[in-house]
């Protein structure tokens, strides 16, 4: 156990605070590390995670509060002040040149490199000890992603850390590299090294860490010994225990909209999350909330239903028509639209106007092209229609779409698609860094089309927003689907087991 | 301190001022190299931009400008297609190259035919889908291999050149040249020629050009293919969630530009050069691409980019003669032109401000 050498402090934060136009990061953030533990930072996205350990390491510099590295103050002005102190991170998208070899990568990350040769051995070395298998002359183009972050770990553990911080490091690993990093870090925290470790996978933090603490909307909610604490209990600190479910009249049954069987497609990105075996349905009025930390196949389900990855035959039905295989502009023209969460370069094009933009997506259900010739002019009206109704704060249509604010190019780009009037609509982080008013309105909107007889599906992380605009529940967990659930009658305990992936808890090996 | 600050939109002033700027940046670098060069800059840019349009021989340079403008406008025209989608055809000399050959080939085939009506459109139509099926070639690798299309169609060029010498040496060799190389003489030959009226340089590459300017105004300002190609080339996924197929997309923007090259290539062998010989080509598919940034990607602004550089081209020719300018002095001249036009095109995008030293 840990406790041998693990009574002294050797970090210890203190009322950490850190606040960005509109949002406040960090709230008064303290806790301890101590020498020779693994501590787990837990929260779910946006949590404030991120600015804590890049406050750490010199990145973002703390509105109040203070830090004490082995009881001296500690205020890194930036990262090399902070590699000095002895602080090391390995950050989940890794910063290494694909045509070096691995001596030559580590030595650029150095602050004083040793002679190459040198270097060489000292990384066999450091391999072995560890447990990392590595070899110092193959060039990181052809190395795996779980190669390429023993790399990093090791150009960590060359400047000899007291403190390492890994920024969701199992993201991109399989899991028998999982169990060799899990390997490295015990040994690691047995030889004294304290360790940060930020994760949303409760089954991991389970099995690896010493101490959690559980970070919600930026403040500390909650520590626990994540050994003896149950994966249901942690998941209701990580989502609050602050939701309201609101209640909802029971309404009949519309007609069925849109069935999805056992859909599974790869992801077009090597860090995506493929799709595993998903299956819902809609009927008309009804609001599907999905919710789930990004990144676990948010934006790939968004895209097998726009039709930007098609998928097999059997897997996707409207109205019993079989669309697996219709590109996005058939399916629009049937009456499916989607709206991606990134707006800036995905759902609208960010240098044309906002004219150019409606006809992005609106020229088959507007109607927008007579033999391939472009109505400019029912376009405009169009983008001045949606200006209007969705109260889109902009001089003009012919402004360009990155003349806007986050929250009024939102607002274009659903009410684009809402006034199309489709019969389902999928939206992906709906109100993401959007204002208040805006985003109520957004809502709004979306439980006007319902009322419509549309069906809708909402994929979004705010689980507030889920709760109260759907009618049922579904989380999204690396790629897979929970069963959709009624929102009535859903308490906070399901929502979090939901989250968590505890639908298939019982199989997660804890040790 | 200056620095840069990304402007809300593109400024449509500087979107219009900054090739007029790059031109006249241009004319005063090109002043300073041609004084170091030991020439009075004044005369020097006098006999560059001046004397061919209203000097005493102009009578002389003005059919020049038609000759050697509507090359670069045709190719250009089809560059600036691709090049707003992001699919970057290097390789039009080549595609001309090919065009001439496949157009020559059928002239000379049917020679000695004096049926205008089936020689000339039958070469028309060689000469396109020669220039069509050499940048297919890039076209089809990209899209089933994922092949990159600029080392490809560039390295395409080195072969059709070879295609060309080989063609003037052998295959398309004047029978009745006394053995000397090259093809014969199809200016000459009144079903094939592309000349209209030879006196004022008006031929069928002129007529290609400014038709193709409608064709390419029109499919970017009214057609559906014109903003799906905008749209590929400035936010590819945003293309993609609209439902632009990108292999077709790649197909049609390189497949027009080789067709156009093609038909530059063509209307030159048939008019202007007349002959196949070995040094047929002289690069217009590479001045093209210069011409078609100068031109904004527009084609109103290609026409004019490429009378203008056909002007260098000209005066450069006449600053050399009169003047003893080196040659190299005036590709240094274009390629000044491109240089100031990327650098100043910074301005449409972003705005420069003075900032105090020091802040962040």
């Amino acid at each position: 156990m840990t406790q041998a050498t693990g009574d002294q402090a050797l970090m210890v934060l203190d009322g950490l605070t850190k606040a960005y136009p509109g949002v406040i990061a960090n709230k008064d953030v303290s806790f301890e590390l101590k020498r020779g533990e693994v501590h787990a930072l837990l929260g779910e996205n946006g949590a404030g995670k991120s600015t804590l350990v890049k406050t750490i390491y010199g990145l973002v510099k703390p509105d109040s509060g203070t830090m004490t590295l082995a009881g001296r103050p500690f205020a890194p002005s930036d990262p090399h002040t902070a590699r000095a102190s002895g602080i090391a991170m390995v950050f989940q998208h890794f910063s290494l040149f694909d045509a070096l070899d691995v001596a030559e990568n580590v030595a650029l990350g150095m602050e004083n490199p040793p002679p190459l040769r040198d270097l060489a051995q000292r990384i066999r070395d450091v391999s072995e000890t560890y447990g990392l298998p590595l070899d110092p002359t193959r060039t990181v183009g052809d190395l795996s992603a779980g190669e390429r972050q023993r790399v990093e770990i090791i150009r960590c553990l060359l400047q000899d850390p007291s403190v390492l911080i890994m920024d969701e490091p199992t993201s991109v690993l399989t899991p028998q590299e999982v169990d060799i990093l899990f390997e490295t870090l015990r040994k690691l925290r047995d030889e004294g090294t304290a360790i940060l470790y930020i994760s949303h996978k409760l089954e991991e933090i389970r099995a690896l860490c010493d101490h959690a603490t559980i970070l919600r909307l930026g403040a500390v909610v909650g520590t626990c010994d994540p050994k003896s604490t149950s994966a249901r209990d942690m998941a209701e600190m990580m989502v609050g225990g602050s939701l309201h479910v609101p209640e909802r009249e029971a309404r009949p049954a519309g007609d069925m909209l849109m069935q999805i069987k056992g859909l599974s497609v790869k992801s077009p990105s090597e860090f995506g999350t493929s799709l595993k075996d998903i299956s819902l349905e809609v009927r008309a009025g009804d609001v599907l909330g999905i919710g789930g930390v990004a990144g676990n196949g948010q934006d790939e389900l968004l895209a097998a239903l726009s039709g930007e990855i098609t998928a097999g035959r059997g897997q996707i039905f409207f109205k019993d028509q079989d669309i697996g295989k219709l590109k996005p502009d058939a399916r629009r023209g049937l009456g499916l639209c989607a709206a991606p969460e990134e707006r800036m370069g995905h759902a609208a094009a960010p240098d044309m106007s906002l004219v150019e933009n409606a006809a992005l997506t609106a020229r088959k259900r507007k109607n927008l092209t007579r033999k391939g010739f472009l109505d400019w002019r029912g376009a405009r009206s169009f983008a001045d229609e949606i200006i209007k109704r969705f109260d889109v704060r902009t001089p003009g249509s012919g402004n360009a779409a990155r003349s806007l604010s986050g929250g009024n190019l939102q607002k274009f780009v659903i009410g684009r698609e809402i006034l199309q009037d489709p019969q389902v609509l999928i939206v992906n982080q709906p109100t993401w860094g959007v204002d208040a008013a805006a985003a109520a309105s957004i809502r709004q909107a979306l439980l006007d089309l319902a009322a419509k007889g549309a069906a809708i599906i909402v994929i979004s992380q705010d689980l507030d927003e889920l709760m109260e605009i759907s009618d049922s529940f579904a989380a999204l967990n690396e790629g897979r689907l929970s069963a959709p659930r009624p929102t009535l009658g859903l308490t906070v305990e399901d929502i979090g087991l939901m989250l968590g992936g505890a639908h298939d808890m019982e199989v997660a090996h804890v040790d | 301190m200056l620095s840069l600050e990304k402007r809300p939109q593109p400024s449509r002033t500087w979107t219009l001022a900054s090739p007029i700027v790059a031109v006249l940046l241009t004319m005063i670098a090109g002043a300073g190299l041609f004084a170091a060069l030991g020439q009075d800059p004044i005369e020097a840019l006098t006999k560059i931009f001046y004397e061919p349009l209203f000097g005493e021989f102009s009578f002389f340079y003005l059919p020049q400008l038609l000759i050697k403008g509507a090359p670069l406008v045709a190719i250009a025209l089809g560059l600036s297609i691709g090049f707003r989608a992001g699919i970057w055809n290097i390789g039009a000399e080549g595609q001309y190259i090919i065009g001439a050959l496949c157009g020559a080939g059928v002239a000379l085939a049917l020679y000695p035919s004096e049926a205008r009506w089936l020689v000339f459109p039958a070469m028309l139509l060689a000469g396109a889908l020669g220039g069509f099926a050499w940048a297919m070639i890039p076209g089809l690798l990209r899209v089933r291999f994922g092949t990159n299309e600029i080392l490809v169609s560039l390295m395409l060029v080195y072969v059709a050149e070879q295609l060309l010498a080989s063609m003037a040496l052998g295959l398309m060799r004047n029978p009745d040249g006394q053995g000397f190389p090259g093809s014969r003489n199809m200016a000459r030959m009144d079903a094939a020629t592309s000349w209209i009226d030879q006196s004022n340089g008006m031929h069928w590459g002129v007529v290609i050009a400014l038709i193709g300017v409608i064709f390419v105004y029109v499919l970017f300002a009214k057609h559906i293919l014109g903003f799906q190609i905008k749209l590929a080339g400035q936010a590819p996924r945003a293309a993609a969630f609209s439902g632009v197929n990108p292999a077709r997309l790649v197909l049609f923007c390189l497949g027009a530009s080789g067709a156009l090259a093609g038909l530059a290539g063509l209307t030159e062998v048939a008019g202007p050069s007349g002959i196949v010989s070995i040094d047929f080509n002289v690069g217009y598919g590479f001045t093209a691409i210069i011409v078609a940034f100068l031109g904004r990607l527009h084609p109103v602004g290609i026409l004019l980019a490429g009378t203008l550089m056909a002007l260098t081209y000209i005066g450069g020719d006449v600053a050399q003669s009169s003047l003893g300018l080196p040659g190299a002095a005036i590709q240094v001249f274009q390629g000044m032109l491109l240089f100031f036009l990327l650098a100043v095109d910074v301005l449409t995008n972003y705005r420069v401000r003075l900032r105090e030293r020091g802040a962040a």
